[in-house]
């Protein structure tokens, strides 16, 4: 059973790779386009990138993924661009030309990765140099210290956008089967939660930006996979009266501007959740079907009281995030389960949702500790909290004891006391390579401070990154 | 025709990079036959091999596996001292340390193979903690000593004494191809390798040994490195032998690629060092002695070590005048990685020592800083004389310093800086300067010597080559400059080739910033000596004296007459005049005794000043530079544009190493940062948003090529002034406790400073 992509303008239908190849591999030693790098085939370095484009209303939207995370079965249906791809003939296309021309390479082995992350960006107009970085954060350049880079980018986006020809986006299959490996690609939950009824050993795939790495680095294929991407239920944003609505297979950079607009600070979480090739893969579910401690959203999950919806032979049932994450990597998903959808109740009038993130680099890491406070205040005191943590224990949590500890109490200009005592009752963290225990338990009682000077003082700065 | 050099010009291969169309080892077309490699790794840090069975791997189709054992010459390729054995040898030393090697017909078998090999273990006792490993004495080679004077006096008759110490951390090149090289067996058991090298005539070497072979029957060949940055100078040599093992038993040819993992546990990296001082001073600040113990954790095994600590050591002293001096370098041994060389190679390690000393002893007695430095800066003689020898003739770094206050306005900075602080309890900022004094050539006297090769073509196109690779520096760009330079013909009639020992040999590697030093000068000598020939025809031609005939504009000219330079090429030819000369290059003036570590092993310094900003929360550690203005001495820059890109390069990985970039251990010995997911190396966001670099342009005072200076290495040492920003924003806070904070400053080193400093020690 073939897939079917357009890789750099042609047409290809591919039966006789295996589904589970990395794209990388695939681009690498099957197309014999080598400009795609390997620079860690773990998805942090973006040495991989390539643009890859789908059908949005009448053009194409392009986005930046990480060809060494992705499965070959991912691009059935895609257009794909590498570096090669670019240019028309002998030239070089202007993000080329204006790279070369900007110092923008020294070794050049990050460059065909920068190059498809600039073309993706230029493709969306005119952004400002917050939006540059963000571009670039999962581009790691090891020679030029980024500013040649960076000056390139400001120039492509200030100049005119190009105009692409349309190009039709293959019809879709549904399947890919070679080599003994079968991936499914329902359509509708019906199908999807049928099949997982039926093949309870075949592995769900979402974006694979976490399934990814075992056939990037562990080189382990997946024999059967099923994948929730094509599921038109499953990638629907809704907003209910109460609640967003956010289908399990809708990725970050489709649930962006809906998310955003409802929470802003679950907005600049996302936009900090790996790079922008992460999070047009990575999905909602998919975080949730992971469940790991240092999942991002999950204590934005916990502090909202959202729910997640869980179908299956038996129909469906709605359950709370806080009941579904039941241990380490560890959920209440019985194996003939899909993820469905998640419900982010709306913040009531006088709630505020503050969330912090802490890692080592700013952007393109993992949490070390990820606080979610959502906070209602009035007459200086504090009415309600639910706060959650990241990074703190095996599974994300409510941290109950603080929450009983300051709910009702005052909340003025003298910081709350007994922060330190109520975190200790409620988190044990682990000592490992991003942190040791002891800063873990330090930085998350400041985060408590921070939020009584970010709700009491306005005036005051509060992160490095705001300045 | 323009000048093409000492004007900006674009990377030889910019073009290249930016389609892709760039051909990295890996990419290159696979000749028939080949196997891809994989290595075993140890799982222990010590432990002795009680049995190797490889007879699994080998039963698979087309699997060829070797161990130590089926080494056919010597398995030894330290580039230094001896007994480093390129696949463990009896004994494993750490956790990572190659055993066994296979090959076959696709990676993934390879790595199945790999997973095949059984190997029995016997336990050792492991070192695995720095100050342990010192206390048992354990040593890759003997300790050294650079100094003079009396120390001990000098420190107990000074106004003032302090004695401190501090830390700094490894760091992983984390350039961004990893390791490679891809091995071609040849007739009568000739060896062609393609290496992702900077020493392709140790790579040779190490090739020969193992093999058993001549250095003549082994050609190691590299076009271009995807970054580099000390990581493949001896590194690379390790993995080219493994990759000649297999294809010498293979018979066929073999690729080994490390992956990312495989390569940072593997693989050498920034020595991390303990660093204890005791320093005497007066009231002004001036140093009247100083002893200082440099202790650098070298791995399992010496590698460079004996060359990264005396470059440590003679760099300790940075810009300082130092009367009576005692700096000891330890070459603690322990069972990690072997440490190997990393862009500044020791005097990174050096100089951060020197400025906690220097920053100290500001605080201590509440002056500025930079009065402190300027107090004890190198002056006229005597105090111009380095602790190994060497007088500082070349010394501007008073007038670095005064250019960086001028474009940079520091006391209106700090002001800044104070009127943001007082409204901002939580996110505090700090400023710091870092001047620097770089001294280039390699230490070890003998490698400062090069070669190259140019070719005139009757069509007056020009073939070059020379020793050094190109890692992405712009090396190749910079000589090529140099030699269109000299025919005074458009650049891109040079061409410039592939690194190979067949054509340049016994090369010196690529490092100690010394590339466009020497081989920029092996060519320039080999383009003047046949510019010397052809001038002499066309001024037969021409009727006058060659010394008349001038190269310009693509032309070769005397008085009104004229020849296009492709004309003079095919004139020589005819008159069978030889268009192709060979240059060599050995830099004049140097020598250094490394038994009493005296002598003048720099044939000159370059100097620098950095001064940066950066804002601290101290609820949660986090750290972000927002400023950085640089000054940075090029000589006549060959090449500002790449010279601009080395030093904004070398700044941003240097604030890496003292910011993000920390290597963690398991309690097992296993490193546990093996890629980037758990590795940060700065993005794009690091970089400070005001980020301004001001190239100086003076001629070197030594007779350089074209009066340019080395450039790779020393701005990377003005990023110590991000951890000197961070200490300054610490130090601001109210408190009295000391600043305590090691290097990298994570934000959980930072979070615990700021707690020391409010004297809540040990909470965070
Ligand atoms: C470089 C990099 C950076 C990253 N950065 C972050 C980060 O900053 N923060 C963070 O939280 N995560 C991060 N991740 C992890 C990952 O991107 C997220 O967990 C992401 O949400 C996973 O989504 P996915 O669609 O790719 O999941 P997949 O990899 O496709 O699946 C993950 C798991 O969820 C299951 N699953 C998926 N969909 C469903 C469903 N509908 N029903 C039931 N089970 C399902 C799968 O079976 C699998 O077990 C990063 C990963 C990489 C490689
Ligand atoms: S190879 Fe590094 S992100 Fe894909
Ligand atoms: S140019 Fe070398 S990594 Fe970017």
């Amino acid at each position: 059973m073939a897939i079917a992509f357009v890789l750099n303008g042609e047409s290809v239908r591919e039966a006789a790779a295996a589904p589970s190849m990395t794209v990388l591999d695939y681009l690498r030693t099957r197309a014999h386009l080598t400009g795609t790098k390997e620079g860690c085939a773990e998805g942090d370095c973006g040495a991989c990138t390539i643009a890859i484009g789908r059908a949005q209303g009448e053009g194409v939207r392009w986005q930046a993924a990480n060809a060494c995370l992705m499965l070959l079965s991912q691009l059935d249906g895609a257009l794909v661009k590498t570096v090669e791809g670019l240019a028309t003939g002998d030239g070089l296309h202007p993000v080329q030309q204006v790279l070369a021309e900007s110092d923008g390479t020294q070794c050049g082995f990050c460059t065909p990765g920068i190059v498809m992350s600039l073309y993706v960006l230029q493709q969306d107009g005119a952004p400002d140099d917050a939006a540059i970085h963000e571009a670039l954060a999962g581009n790691l350049c090891r020679c030029t210290g980024y500013r040649p880079i960076v000056d390139a980018a400001r120039a492509l986006c200030a100049a005119p956008r190009p105009s692409e020809p349309a190009v039709a986006t293959p019809r879709p299959s549904t399947a890919h089967g070679a080599l003994g490996e079968l991936h499914l690609f329902p359509d509708n939950l019906a199908d999807l939660v049928a099949l997982r009824a039926t093949h309870p050993e075949a592995v769900l795939i979402a974006g694979a930006t976490d399934l990814g790495l075992i056939a990037s680095k562990q080189r382990r294929g997946f024999p059967l996979a099923i994948s929730t991407r094509r599921v038109v239920e499953l990638k629907r944003i809704a907003h209910a009266p109460d609640a967003l609505v956010l289908g399990a297979a809708v990725t970050y950079a489709d649930a962006l501007p809906a998310v955003e607009a409802a929470f802003p600070a679950f907005g600049a979480l996302i936009r900090r959740i790996g790079s922008r090739q992460i999070r047009a893969l990575g999905t909602f579910g998919g975080n949730l079907g992971t469940a790991s401690p240092v999942g991002d959203t999950l204590p934005v999950l916990l502090a909202l009281d959202a729910q997640v919806e869980l179908a299956g032979p038996a129909g469906s049932r709605w359950m709370k995030v806080d009941d579904f994450l039941t241990g380490y990597r560890a959920t209440a998903l019985a194996p003939d389960q899909v993820i469905a959808a998640l419900r982010l109740p709306y913040l009531t009038e006088g709630e505020q949702l503050y969330v912090w993130k802490l890692s080592k680099r700013h952007d393109q890491d993992i949490s070390t500790v990820l606080a979610a406070f959502r906070v209602r205040i009035a007459d200086g005191a504090l009415v309600s909290l639910q706060a959650a943590f990241g990074g703190m224990a095996e599974r994300a949590k409510r941290a109950r004891t603080l929450e009983a500890a300051l709910i009702g109490g005052p909340w003025g200009e003298a910081a709350p006391e007994g922060i330190e005592a109520a975190l200790a009752s409620d988190f044990a963290p682990l000592s490992d390579h991003r942190a040791s225990a002891a800063y873990r338990r330090a930085a998350a009682a400041n985060l408590v401070r921070r939020l009584h000077l970010a709700t009491t003082r306005p005036d005051v700065v509060l992160e490095v990154h705001a300045l | 025709m323009s000048r093409v050099v000492h004007v900006p010009a674009r990377h030889e291969s910019a073009s290249a990079h930016v389609s892709g169309r760039a051909l990295y080892l890996d990419d290159m077309p696979e000749p028939p036959g080949l196997l891809h490699g994989a290595l075993v790794l140890s799982p222990h840090p010590h432990a002795r091999i009680v049995s190797m069975d490889l007879s699994a791997a080998r039963a698979l189709p087309g699997v060829v596996a070797v161990a130590a054992g089926d080494v056919p010459g010597v398995n030894d390729i330290a580039p230094i001292r001896s007994g480093e054995p390129a696949l463990a040898q009896g004994v494993v030393e750490y956790v990572g340390h190659p055993v066994a090697a296979v090959a076959a017909p696709t990676l993934d078998e390879a790595r199945a193979a790999a997973a095949l090999v059984k190997i029995e273990y016997e336990k050792l006792p492991a070192l695995l903690d720095l100050d342990e490993a010192i206390a048992a004495g354990a040593r890759v080679a003997p300790d050294q000593m650079v100094g003079r004077g009396d120390v001990d006096g000098a420190l107990a008759d000074a106004p003032h004494r302090i004695a401190g110490e501090v830390r700094c951390g490894g760091q992983d090149h984390f350039y961004l191809e990893g390791q490679i090289a891809i091995a071609v067996p040849g007739e009568d058991r000739d060896m062609q390798v393609y290496s992702s090298t900077q020493h392709p005539t140790e790579a040779q070497h190490g090739v020969a040994h193992v093999l058993g072979l001549p250095f003549a029957a082994v050609t190691v060949e590299v076009r271009r490195m995807g970054g580099a940055f000390g990581g493949k100078e001896s590194q690379a040599t390790i993995i080219a032998a493994i990759a000649a093992l297999l294809a010498h038993h293979a018979r066929k040819p073999v690729k080994l690629r490390l992956p990312r993992d495989v390569d940072m546990e593997a693989t050498g990296k920034r020595h991390p060092f303990r660093i204890r001082w005791d320093a005497g001073f007066d009231g002004e600040g001036r140093l009247a002695g100083l002893d200082l113990e440099l202790a650098a954790d070298c791995g399992n095994v010496a590698d460079l070590s004996p060359a990264v600590v005396s470059r440590a050591l003679c760099h300790a002293d940075n810009c300082y005048f130092i009367p009576a001096a005692r700096y000891r370098g330890l070459l603690v041994k322990t069972n990690t990685v072997s440490n190997t060389a990393f862009r500044g190679f020791g005097a990174p390690q050096g100089m951060l020592a020197i400025e906690a000393v220097m920053e100290t002893v500001a605080r201590h007695l509440g002056r500025p800083i930079e009065e402190v430095r300027a107090a004890n800066f190198y002056g006229d003689a005597p105090r111009n004389l380095t602790p190994y020898g060497q007088e500082v003739e070349d010394n501007i770094i008073a007038e670095v310093v005064a250019h960086l206050d001028g474009a940079a306005d520091l006391a209106a900075w700090r002001r800044d800086i104070a009127t943001f602080n007082a409204t901002s309890p939580i996110i505090r900022k700090g400023l710091a300067t870092m001047p620097i004094k770089f001294g280039v050539s390699f230490n070890l006297t003998t490698l400062n010597q090069a070669g190259a090769l140019v070719h005139v073509y009757t069509d007056g196109s020009v073939h070059l080559n020379h020793g050094g690779t190109e890692m992405g520096q712009g090396l190749f760009v910079k000589v090529a400059q140099v030699v269109a330079d000299a025919f005074g013909i458009p650049l891109d009639h040079v061409r410039v080739s592939a690194t190979s020992t067949a054509k340049v040999p016994n090369t010196s590697p690529t490092a100690a910033s010394s590339g466009s030093d020497l081989n920029g000068m092996a060519a320039l000598i080999a383009a003047r000596e046949i510019r010397g020939r052809m001038a002499g025809v066309a001024g037969a031609r021409f009727g006058v004296p060659a010394e008349e005939v001038v190269f310009a504009d693509g032309r070769v000219s005397a008085g009104n007459q004229s020849l296009s330079f492709s004309e003079a090429a095919r004139l020589a030819w005819q008159e069978r005049v030889q268009l192709s000369a060979a240059g060599f290059y050995r830099t004049p003036k140097i020598h250094f005794d490394l038994a009493t570590a005296q002598g003048r092993p720099f044939y000159y310094y370059t100097y620098g000043a950095a001064a940066t900003e950066v804002a601290v929360d101290t609820l949660t550690g986090d750290v972000r530079v927002l400023r950085a203005e640089i000054v940075q001495d090029c000589g006549r820059s060959l090449n500002p544009a790449i010279d601009l890109g080395q030093v904004e390069g070398a700044f941003v990985q240097g604030l890496g190493w003292l910011t993000c970039e920390e290597l963690k251990w398991d309690a097992a010995g296993r490193l546990a940062t093996r890629g980037p997911s758990t590795y940060k190396i700065p993005g794009s966001r690091d970089v400070p948003p005001d980020f301004r670099v001001h190239l100086l342009d003076r001629p070197n005072r030594e007779e350089t090529v074209l009066r340019s200076k080395a450039v790779g290495e020393p701005p990377l040492m003005l990023a110590i002034s991000v951890w000197l920003a961070i200490r300054d924003a610490i130090a601001g806070l109210a408190g009295e406790g000391p600043i305590r904070l090691d290097a990298p400053a994570t934000p959980e080193r930072v979070l615990e400073a700021v707690a020391v400093r409010r004297g809540h020690a040990g909470a965070g």
